[in-house]
């Protein structure tokens, strides 16, 4: 079964972190997913943009409206994500446990619907 | 056999109060569904009731029933999926492992304990966790379980349907938790008897009589706990829902008015529960690798020794006190610890103590803590600030015993009595 991990964190904890704390953390995230890679839980996965760079788009009466900025404005903010395969959703958690930025923010975890009987 | 068919059915109906649980936990394992397993049991037990009159009671009933309602489970979908090969695929995966009639008693033992974990999964909201757990490990219905937390039966059908949809769509599986996991895993299912104690303790409104049952249901499953997975914890959590318990025929005045520990009738306390709490009390301290809920019960065994109020070693409370703030800081064990200490060492060391707690605001809003305060104000003879303390102690309750109560030790005050019993 599939599932999304959404991370979540304070953004600006990036900026305030020394290159050497940055460092690590990008260490920490690079062994992360080569042990996910391994383990067969891998699926695919992206850092994103701070929402500083994000935009909202939305169609009404087919119009459509663009605004700066992310869609809600939350204390901490999704920056990545994994997509995964887990046996179940205690496998999942296990592996979202692991995520680094668990570890100070916060990981969604969305089984995927299945829509091939649909 | 000989019995007439009134008898089977008292038979089939005594099974179904004692065991249909135990089948239904397995059932769950075997059909992987949680609605489908419902249906199962329903189906083995209306079979049961047709074919026992002739064909006698099977030797291991249990077995019987689970083989009957997975047989059902399985024709019916069969039959409900024909048209659909996908799903036919699935029916033949279900039957996979052949017609193996005898399922083991510890199978059973471990599919319930398997149903507790999964009821108590921390992916599910709390309220969810006990209502899922009251209907399905427990042997409370639906409307049972509404009436005793107050509320309409439709919202805690909802919220049932809700967990097992949740159940299904997260994929939350049906198996014990890893080693790894297991500290998680087992709060979370000690945390839900706990709620499910309290709420039948706390007896703050509702037909008295149900909320007793909600406390005696806690202690069914959490004895269910200590004899499936005797974790200290575990222990020391049924220690202390038997030792509160045992109080509970002193706690009510024959009007049905609350009593505190120092008020009641010692008498009233059940013995055997007493026995039994310090018992597993002690053998979870023994284990090294208690906490919280086990110092609790330690809390309540020493209360429990003591024959009369005033014999009370006050000083080891507040000692347990201590070790219980070292496992996790909490205002509330701090109010107690001081209280504690009020006992041990004079009310106005406690009386600093807790208007300390009091400066620093968390505990501002919380009942106990003025009334506590208004306790030692009364013992101590100061008998206005007494009265002022009481005054703000039930501007924040809403409970009808807290309150009359609190209402009582007011006109105790004004009437001169301080009410000292030591």
């Amino acid at each position: 079964m599939k599932y999304l991990c959404l991370i979540y964190e304070d953004e600006s904890i990036w900026g305030k972190m020394s290159p050497e704390e940055s460092g690590k953390m990008m260490g920490a995230y690079g062994k992360f997913t080569k042990d996910i890679q391994a383990s067969g839980h891998m699926i695919g996965g992206e850092a994103l943009q701070p929402t500083q760079s994000a935009s909202t788009v939305r169609v009404r009466n087919g119009k459509v409206s663009t605004t700066d900025g992310p869609f809600a404005e939350t204390k901490e903010q999704l920056g990545g994500y994994y997509l995964i395969e887990a046996k179940d959703l205690n496998d999942a958690i296990q592996v979202a446990a692991r995520i680094p930025s668990a570890a100070n923010g916060s990981i969604e975890v969305r089984p995927i619907m299945d829509t091939s009987g649909m | 056999m000989s019995e007439a068919p009134g008898d089977f059915k008292a038979v089939v109906e005594d099974i179904y109060r004692t065991d249909s649980r135990r089948v239904l936990a397995t059932l769950i394992r075997l059909l992987g569904d949680f609605d489908a397993a419902e249906e199962a049991l329903h189906d083995a037990f209306v079979v049961a009731m047709e074919r026992w009159p002739s064909d006698g009671i099977p030797a291991n009933p249990l077995a019987w029933l689970v083989s009957t309602g997975r047989f059902k489970a399985i024709d019916k979908r069969r039959r409900q999926t024909s048209f659909d090969a996908r799903r036919e695929e699935l029916a033949r995966e279900m039957s996979g492992s052949g017609t193996d009639h005898d399922v083991k008693n510890d199978d059973i033992g471990d599919d319930r304990l398997r149903l507790i974990f999964t009821c108590c999964h921390p992916a599910l909201s709390p309220d969810a966790q006990v209502a899922l757990t009251l209907r399905t490990v427990g042997n409370l219905t639906t409307e049972e379980i509404a009436h005793a937390f107050l509320l309409p039966a439709p919202t805690l059908a909802q919220r049932i349907v809700r967990a097992k949809n949740k159940i299904r769509d997260a994929r939350i599986p049906y198996e014990l938790p890893a080693p790894s996991e297991l500290t998680e895993r087992l709060d979370a299912v000690l945390a839900v008897l706990y709620l499910i104690f309290n709420e039948g303790y706390a007896a703050s409104s509702g037909n008295a009589l149900t909320r007793a049952d909600l406390c005696a249901e806690a202690i069914r499953l959490g004895r269910l706990l200590v004899e499936l997975m005797p974790e200290p914890e575990a222990e020391g959590l049924l220690g202390m829902m038997l030792l509160h318990d045992s109080r509970r025929a002193a706690r009510a005045s024959v009007h049905g008015a609350l009593l505190v520990l120092d008020e009641q009738d010692r008498s009233l306390w059940n013995v055997d529960q007493i026995r039994e709490g310090i018992s597993l009390t002690e053998l979870a301290l023994r284990s090294g690798r208690f906490g919280p809920y086990t110092l609790q019960a330690a809390i309540a065994a020493v209360h429990a020794e003591a024959a009369h109020a005033d014999q009370t070693d006050w000083r080891q409370i507040a000692g347990l006190y201590d070790v219980l703030l070292r496992a996790g800081p909490s205002p509330v064990v701090e109010l107690n610890r001081a209280v504690a200490i009020a006992m041990s060492e004079g009310a106005e060391r406690g009386l600093e103590l807790i208007d300390a707690l009091l400066a620093r605001g968390e505990l501002e809003n919380y009942q106990l803590a003025h009334s506590a305060r208004a306790d030692l104000l009364r013992r101590l003879g100061r008998r206005d600030e007494a009265l002022a303390a009481y005054a703000s102690a039930i501007a924040l309750t809403s409970q009808r015993s807290q309150r009359q109560y609190l209402e009582r030790r007011i006109s105790e005050v004004q009437g001169g009595s301080n009410g000292v019993a030591h």
